[in-house]
């Protein structure tokens, strides 16, 4: 047992600066609201730096048990943060991401009113979100998994006097609760057959009864991944991230893109034991995965705001990470979680950047010619989309190349045709980052046709009075900025594969939590490096096609657009994706709640009950009143009457068995 | 001897006069008198009885049930003239404030 490391104190932090600015910082002058939220933050992120720099000399799996919390019977949930090598990858991605976006946060945030609402928000996310990855058991796990929801749903819903953004938030919410039904029917399977709801207890029972292959595992493990596609955005509950972009930037970089949706990769990864024994769990998740990546991916590809773009291209790699998971590759699904988390938070943030630069204008297709003139949003938004395109030696490249590798040489019967649809997605992916690159930074300044396009909402209607001149954003939101695209770029060298002369640290270091009975199949250098160049040459391509279209004949994404007019609305209303769920379930959801729910069941038979049992009283109530007349003579006669009645009836009513004496 | 069923029937009698009267009179003197009518038909049956039996309680339960018809009396007249008082009339139907 080595000496306690009080990681109790990870969540806690953020959690108390929740408090300080949620019941305080309203009387709080800005500075002060911005200094508290980023202790509470860089507090946690030290503390992680600290037990990383002595990871070596733990005794792992380390835990930490603070106290019972329910106790039934035999059953009981306590209490427990836990450390492994997954934890910790995932405290570092999410302290270290988190307190740079804290730190973006205090520039891009500054002129919105409830600023200090904001952080509060914030901090309330981390304390959520570290819970989420240090639970030691699902309980715990689930309890961050509905915190960060709430958050989420806060921070959507951020400029709450907006319609879009309230309804935005509310869908968000909805959708995740259909996820996380499936999410706690898995639970209440897990406690009916193990008895606990422990990381240890579970794995370690299932490890012990090798001859437990599907079975009851398998619905299990569905009801996990119903969750994990919820929180995950992954087809088909999807549907709730791209509205999310309703929220402030920052919170769609921190929780819509690094941390929040990668909780169900997380979940997967972290029950892989589970996982492992189920086949048709993991093809499901597989094909989920690539699914959403290439689905997600071509929608992506004409759309014309700038953070839904984005938000598209996240759940394009959230399929990714799926697809990992799916081919039983857990090591390469974290590692690109890692290296997305890098590489889309500097997208989200550069994006913030150019947003925050334009005051407020989110359409690409009124921005061009901005490289000159916020020159460092430029060159760092440039590494995250080479990042992202999987351009080597950027961060992307090698997650991106490890998925394929391990999806090509997978045992999974479907593995070459995930493989290709990955492929496919790659192109897709770096044609339509490299599209919003030249869009945005490119070509001259379409800021005269703002007109001619229907205008957006603006984000920042306040500063819409003073519109100020295109410029570079101040150093607080820079240097995030800069940081980011550092990680972008030498993030993906902890994971070199062998066949590009790396030492693969990355897996090496996840080995003892991800391994699994089943080694997965080993490939040959070859065609790892095969591969690799099947993957760098798909984003060659996209880049080129969007160099074509974008930069040298800028008129031929109309033309385009025209000869392909079927194709291109498709693409451009999302596959009417939302239009077919209001119509198949909202509408039909709605009548019945409100007709028969509501005006059937709620007023008809329930008020309408109890009204007439209440009527039905009073009436008998208002008959049998007038029979207290008050007039003596009339009670006498009922007295009279009565007397008579027992009379009758005792000498006829109760036959020979009764007699006076 | 008189046999028995002579002084029931008598007493029956006297009873349902008594609760005709009861029932039908509107003068609460009347009423009142209607009312010992019927306390002196039960207590015919009891001294009949007690007769019959050859038996003393029916006798003395007469002698309770007098002491009773009195005090009742007593405060019966006071009620009513109290009645008379306020309301200057011996109307029974009148008189119907206890009800809700």
């Amino acid at each position: 047992m080595t000496s306690s490391l009080h990681l109790w104190l990870i969540p806690i932090v953020p959690f108390a600066g929740f408090l300080v600015n949620g019941l305080l910082g309203r009387r709080f002058p800005k500075a002060m609201v911005t200094a508290i939220a980023w202790i509470a933050t860089v507090i946690p992120f030290i503390q992680v730096l600290t037990i990383a720099a002595r990871f070596s000399s733990l005794a792992l799996p380390y835990s930490e048990n603070l106290g019972r919390w329910i106790v039934a019977g035999n059953f009981h949930a306590d209490f427990t943060f836990a450390l492994d090598q997954l934890t910790l990858i995932m405290l570092l991605v999410v302290t270290g991401v988190g307190f740079l976006i804290h730190i973006y946060s205090a520039g891009y945030m500054v002129h919105e009113d409830g600023y200090w609402r904001f952080f509060a928000y914030l901090n309330l996310f981390m304390f959520f979100m570290l819970t989420l990855v240090l639970a030691e058991n699902f309980l715990l796990l689930f309890v961050g998994w509905e915190g960060v929801g709430l958050s989420s749903y806060l921070l959507i819903g951020y400029y709450f006097d907006r319609d879009s953004a309230a309804s935005a938030g509310k869908k968000a919410f909805v959708v995740n609760r259909i996820g996380d039904f499936g999410f706690l029917i898995a639970l209440f399977l897990l406690i009916a057959h193990f008895g606990t709801l422990s990381f240890s207890g579970i794995f370690s029972q299932i490890t012990l009864h090798p001859e437990w292959q599907c079975g009851f595992l398998t619905p299990i493990a569905l009801f996990l991944v119903m969750g994990a596609t919820g929180k995950s955005a992954q087809i088909p509950l999807y549907v709730w991230l791209p509205d999310a972009m309703e929220g402030p930037t920052p919170v769609s970089a921190l929780i819509h893109a690094a941390t929040m949706v990668t909780a169900g990769v997380y979940m997967i990864a972290r029950s892989h034991v589970i996982f492992d024994r189920c086949p048709l769990a993991l093809t499901t998740v597989a094909v989920i995965g690539a699914a959403t990546a290439l689905f997600a991916a071509t929608i992506g590809l004409v759309q014309t705001d700038i953070k839904r773009v984005l938000a598209y291209s996240t759940v394009s790699q959230l399929g990714y990470m799926f697809l990992a998971c799916g081919v039983a590759a857990y090591s390469a699904g974290i590692f690109h979680l890692l290296t997305h988390a890098f590489f889309k938070a500097l997208l989200f943030l550069a994006a913030g950047s150019v947003i925050h630069a334009l005051s407020g204008e989110q359409d690409m297709r009124v921005m061009g010619g901005l490289r000159k003139k916020i020159p460092i949003t430029f060159w760092t938004m440039t590494m995250a989309v080479f990042a992202i395109a999987g351009i080597p030696p950027f961060a992307g490249f090698f997650s991106k190349d490890e998925i394929l590798y391990q999806a090509f040489i997978s045992p999974n019967g479907a593995g070459k045709i995930l493989w290709f649809v990955g492929l496919l997605t790659a192109a897709l992916t770096s044609f339509y980052m490299f599209r919003l690159w030249y869009l945005t930074f490119f070509g001259e300044s379409r800021a005269h046709e703002a007109a001619a396009h229907t205008p957006e909402p603006s984000h920042h209607a306040e500063k819409e009075e003073h519109k100020h001149p295109v410029h570079e954003s101040p150093w607080v939101m820079l240097l995030p900025l800069v940081i980011l695209a550092i990680l972008s770029v030498i993030g993906g060298w902890v994971g070199v594969p062998a066949a590009l002369g790396g030492h693969a640290e990355f897996f090496h270091f996840l080995a003892p939590v991800t391994q699994n009975g089943t080694e997965a199949a080993e490939g040959s250098k070859s065609l790892d490096l095969l591969l690799t160049i099947a993957s760098v040459a798909a984003a060659v391509i996209g880049w080129f096609v969007a160099h074509l279209m974008y930069f040298m004949k800028p008129e031929l994404p109309k033309q385009l657009a025209a000869n392909l007019r079927g194709l291109y609305t498709l693409l451009l209303n999302k596959y009417w994706v939302d239009e077919l769920y209001s119509a198949v379930i909202v509408t039909p959801l709605l009548l019945v709640s409100r007709y028969v729910l509501k005006g059937l069941l709620d007023t008809g038979v329930i008020t309408g009950g109890s009204l007439a049992m209440a009527y039905t009283t009073q009436g008998v109530g208002s008959l049998l009143q007038r029979w207290q007349s008050g007039n003596i003579r009339s009670y006498a006669g009922w007295l009279a009457i009565g007397a008579a009645a027992l009379l009758l009836l005792t000498y006829f009513g109760f036959g020979a068995h009764f007699s006076f004496r | 001897m008189v046999p028995i069923s002579y002084y029931l029937v008598l007493s029956a009698i006297l009873f349902s006069i008594g609760v005709g009267a009861f029932l039908i009179k509107r003068n609460i003197i009347t009423v009142f008198m209607s009312i010992e009518l019927m306390l002196n038909a039960v207590n015919l049956t009891f001294v009949a009885f007690a007769h019959q039996w050859r038996h003393v309680s029916g006798q003395i339960f007469v002698f309770f049930v007098m002491v009773v018809a009195a005090a009742e009396a007593a405060v019966g007249l006071a009620i009513i003239i109290a009645i008379f008082r306020t309301r200057n009339t011996l109307n029974v139907d009148q008189v119907d404030l206890m009800k809700l």
